[in-house]
């Protein structure tokens, strides 16, 4: 057993609290990291590295700086939309399932929404690991059929004059959707923008709402 | 492969319920199926191809009732056991869950693992796919083309929905690994991918909107002047 067993189906378990016996894949995961170790395939502290990475450090934070930033300076919104790679490797978010980054704009005209229905392709350097719902069947299945539909169920309706782009990510290029700047935001700080940005309006299935008057005005000061 | 997995279009699999202020893994166990598969990944013994299609070969019935990270599970024993990391009767033992606790102390990792202080340096990886092959190419952004109907039985990124379906390029990304080949072992053949534009009504016939349409990333051998 590696010593990463102690205390790991604790508090954020609900489904397993402590000393309820183990499920039938909680036990083959546990064989698995216990039988790899012991052959020296893998070295559990670097298992516990990779989590804590994607737990703790990459995540939609990383894009909502991004739009955040396009949001106020036209140049970077600029060179995001025609290379957001470089851009977005000069921010320092680069690397796997984000080799190849391309963002979209959403405007009064168009709405993009991204999905992969072969799998579940998504742009981890700038919204981390992907939710359940977006590698679901019904996501996968849906978004390239209904799109409308979808964004209804999210709550988003698209004027019938407005285009929706779907993008289905069967390539190792990956997408970010630039949402629309609410009204009302005007004169709040980059940072300010950045906490109203969320992971779903980065995916095409939200748009960032405006903010409430008071932390608009706060954020302005 | 024409699988469960090429979800695109299908109905019946109901409403998209995201979960609020989700959890980035639900159990313990995500996180160590995540972990394990790419720190297995770090070998470089396959390509990110190759473990798409091992998830795709999942059996239909168990592909549709799993969820991601039991997909995960799946393909990287299978990838154990195919590239000779794990014996079948290891592989099938560890399924059981007996070989927890049987298999002696863990030992120093081998050389070649990948090790805590590399992580950073194996996720910031910035080369993946893309490739400097003076490929030219196929096609023209504007260019006219349909979809190729082909069935191949191995992977492919070329989706059901738009086969036989016509399109127009309206990007060329540059030239990338095939992965219809490279999945099966048979070579990069890098080529140019284009994200190709169908408009909703020629993939979803006239109930669809006029105006809107699906964007394709497909490479240059799925694709023929229209």
């Amino acid at each position: 057993m590696s010593a990463h067993d102690h205390g790991h189906h604790g508090a954020d378990d609900p489904s397993h609290p402590h000393n309820a016996p183990l499920s039938e894949v909680q036990l083959r995961v546990k064989a698995l990291e216990s039988l790899l170790t012991a052959k020296g395939l893998v070295d559990p502290a670097a298992l516990d590295e990779l989590i804590d990475t994607y737990e703790t450090r990459i995540g939609p934070r990383n894009g909502a700086r991004v739009v955040a930033r396009a949001w106020v300076d036209p140049e970077f919104k600029r060179r995001l939309l025609e290379d957001a790679t470089e851009v977005l490797a000069e921010m320092g978010f680069v690397g796997r399932q984000g080799e190849d980054i391309v963002v979209l704009e959403n405007t009064p005209k168009v709405h993009n929404l991204v999905v992969c229905t072969l799998c579940s392709c998504y742009p981890w350097p700038v919204l981390g690991l992907p939710p359940v719902w977006y590698k679901s069947a019904p996501y996968r299945s849906r978004a390239v059929i209904d799109p409308r539909g979808v964004l209804r169920e999210f709550g988003v309706e698209v004027a019938d004059d407005v285009e929706v782009r779907v993008w289905d990510s069967t390539a190792e290029l990956r997408y970010l959707v630039l949402p629309e700047r609410p009204a009302g935001t005007e004169g709040m700080t980059e940072e300010a923008l950045a906490a109203l940005v969320t992971r779903d309006a980065m995916i095409g299935t939200a748009r960032v709402a405006p903010p409430a008057r008071a932390t608009a005005t706060e954020a302005a000061r | 492969m024409n699988g469960v997995h090429d979800l695109g279009g299908m109905h019946g699999f109901g409403r998209v319920v995201p979960e609020p202020d989700e959890p980035v893994f639900h159990a313990e166990w995500e996180r160590r199926a995540f972990a394990l598969t790419l720190a297995m990944g770090a070998w470089g013994r396959w390509n990110l191809d190759m473990t798409r299609f091992a998830r795709e070969q999942m059996p239909p019935v168990d592909y549709l009732a799993a969820t991601y990270y039991e997909r995960w599970l799946w393909g990287v024993e299978r990838q154990l056991v195919d590239h000779g990391f794990l014996a079948r009767e290891e592989a099938d033992r560890c399924r059981t869950g007996v070989a927890a606790g049987a298999v002696g102390s863990p030992r120093e990792p081998e050389p070649r693992a990948l090790r805590a202080a590399s992580v950073a340096r194996f996720l910031r990886n910035r080369r993946a796919a893309r490739r400097d092959d003076p490929v030219p190419p196929r096609f023209r952004v504007g260019d006219r083309v349909v979809a190729r109907n082909i069935h191949p039985a191995g992977h492919t990124r070329l989706p059901r929905y738009v086969r036989g379906r016509r399109g127009a390029i309206d990007r060329d990304h540059g030239v990338f690994v095939f992965p219809d080949t490279n999945a099966l072992g048979q070579g990069e053949k890098p080529q140019h991918v284009y994200s190709v534009r169908f408009p909703a009504r020629e993939l979803w016939g006239p109930d669809a909107s006029a105006r809107d349409a699906v964007y394709v990333d497909l490479w240059d051998d799925h694709l023929e002047h229209a």
